[in-house]
């Protein structure tokens, strides 16, 4: 066990003995273990209980593949649109003041205090069979309740504020004196946006787009509430591997699983690669104003 | 500070007015409908949903299951975020990065995993139910899935201010004569108490309304382990839109307390912190 990071000279007054560290450590570390890492390695375990082949023919079933192919689908809208949101928001609420900013900041955040169950709810009060726009859309012949549209709705509705409350923060702390010079020397709109702002925010942008998608492509509670659980039609990946699941068919769920668990692993490594390139980032400005007296 | 007038920069009308359009498309529209649907109710349905003594149960169990496992996480989380923020050990980047796998991972497949577990013939079920320890289709399950998914909020919100805090303030106590455990109990437990409140809130307030973790280990017998979001889910499946409603804006009203709560917390925090 090492000493902490930051002390110097008079280090051993400033943090606890040895062995008392030694034993928070240790019973973090078993903590951690049991609840992340064992359920994480149980995952693929189960996955590849019956071999590399049964797990491939699980995964390339017809109705996984369908599952998949809406879960895209789902998060390729989701993600874009609410990209294009939170770039709007946060130029208004970063770069501008105007009267109710912190109301407007906490609406965005409401999709959050929202239980999945009733996100998805809120949708079939809208368009459902007895719904507000219910009998309008049946004399259309237009579903949204039990068919795909209701799925990218549930599912722009869950991941709505992360793009947004990642960035809105890093807008405000940038400033807009750099946007300003870049105006008066002449630059167009778009211009200082892309050639300024965008190198500037380009890391939270990233991160929120990443949280964005996880969420996205893992969303259950608020989609298994909209979909009607349609074999190959209306199901996305989650709702394929409870379906798998109920039906006992374990090997199947955890092998559709392990693709959404590998998904969340990409998602963490991302997310510390960006996290460590903002810190790089910033580094420099925080060493060059030390050196100097 | 720029202020609407006398600002270069051009976009403002535009991007607000796309930024409320959204908002209202997305998000104040959709929500609308459960204030709309239920004072389309009278108080007498409303009553008689929300005393139905199997809500009733569910609302107990939704709530206390969320408050055992935020007080769990409450502990391990404080513990776990200063571990990672003041000690160094091996390996300490590559658990750090994992404290957020229950963001990145969906709540269906940790539900299903859990459940597999914690099973009587599963890898911790078995150990445990040696001791006459039963964990999956118990309340004591639905806790677990709960823990799982509310452990990030506490340890996320408490490690950057454990990493801001001044080392002089402790180096002065020091100097001072102040022994550690002084030190730790009347300066740092002290300064780290709204931003714990706040991580303990935001667990709680996630665990309340979670879903998809839990149904899977949870058995869902009424009475016993029947969360509320699943009977909201049961009402809506048997195109019950008004009893369902009525469970719902209940467990509205506990989230947006919460949310609150917490807002006035972080504005609590940051004035202590900035003086």
């Amino acid at each position: 066990m090492n000493a902490t990071t930051r002390n110097g000279r008079s280090g051993r007054a400033l943090t606890e003995p040895a062995p008392i560290r030694w034993l928070l450590t240790a019973v973090a570390l078993v903590f951690l273990v049991l609840f992340l890492v064992v359920p994480l390695a149980a995952v693929f375990s189960e996955a590849f209980q019956k071999g590399w082949e049964a797990y491939r023919s699980s995964v390339l079933e017809p109705d996984a593949l369908a599952a998949l192919k809406l879960t895209l689908i789902a998060a390729g809208i989701a993600v874009p649109a609410n990209l294009i949101f939170g770039v709007c928001a946060s130029w208004a609420i970063g770069k501008f003041h105007f009267r109710g900013k912190n109301l407007l900041t906490t609406l965005i955040d409401l999709p959050f205090a929202v239980s999945p169950v009733i996100s998805g709810m809120v949708f079939v009060l809208l368009f459902g069979r007895q719904g507000f726009f219910g009998p309008w859309l049946s004399d259309h012949d237009i579903q949204v309740i039990f068919a795909v549209p209701g799925i990218v709705l549930a599912t722009i509705f869950v991941s709505f504020p992360f793009v947004a409350r990642e960035i809105i923060p890093v807008m405000e702390a940038a400033g807009s004196q750099e946007e300003e010079a870049a105006r008066v020397l002449g630059a167009s709109g778009l211009q200082t946006f892309f050639r300024v702002t965008l190198p500037n925010i380009k890391w939270g942008l990233l991160y929120g787009v990443i949280l964005c998608n996880a969420r996205a492509m893992g969303e259950f509670g608020a989609v298994s509430v909209v979909s009607g659980h349609i074999r190959g039609e209306t199901n996305t990946l989650p709702l394929h591997v409870e379906i798998l699941y109920n039906e006992y068919n374990f090997q199947a769920a955890f092998a559709v699983a392990s693709l959404l668990a590998f998904l969340a692993l990409v998602t963490l490594v991302l997310k510390t690669i960006v996290e460590s390139r903002t810190r790089r980032d910033l580094t420099p400005v925080h060493e060059g104003a030390a050196q100097t007296p | 500070m720029t202020t609407r007038r006398n600002t270069v920069l051009p976009g403002f009308r535009l991007t607000l007015g796309f930024t409320i359009f959204y908002l209202c498309l997305i998000v104040l529209i959709p929500l609308m409908t459960l204030p709309l649907k239920t004072a389309s109710l009278s108080w007498q349905q409303i009553w008689t949903t929300i005393s139905d003594p199997r809500v009733v149960a569910s609302y107990k169990l939704s709530v206390g299951a969320a408050l055992a496992a935020a007080a769990v996480n409450g502990v391990f989380g404080l513990l776990i975020a200063w571990v990672l923020a003041r000690y160094a050990f091996p390996g300490r980047r590559l658990i750090d990065a994992l404290i957020d796998l229950p963001f990145a991972l969906p709540t269906a497949v940790a539900g299903i995993t859990l459940t597999t577990l914690y099973a009587p013939n599963g890898w911790l079920g078995k150990p445990l139910a040696r001791y006459g320890i039963k964990v999956a289709f118990t309340p004591l399950g639905i806790v677990v899935a709960l823990i799982f998914i509310g452990l990030p909020f506490v340890v996320r919100t408490l490690q950057p201010v454990i990493e801001d805090l001044d080392a002089e303030i402790e180096e002065a106590a020091t100097s001072l004569g102040a022994n550690r455990t002084q030190v730790v109990t009347r300066i740092i437990l002290p300064y780290l108490y709204p931003a714990w409140l706040t991580g303990f809130a935001l667990a709680f307030a996630r665990a309340v309304g979670e879903y998809g973790s839990v149904v899977f280990i949870a058995g869902n017998m009424p009475m016993r382990t029947e969360i509320s979001p699943l009977l909201i889910m049961t009402k809506l499946e048997q195109y019950d839109y008004a009893g369902a409603t009525a469970i719902a804006i209940v467990m509205l009203l506990i989230s947006f307390t919460l949310l609150l709560t917490v807002n006035a917390l972080q504005s609590w925090s940051g004035r202590r912190l900035s003086h």
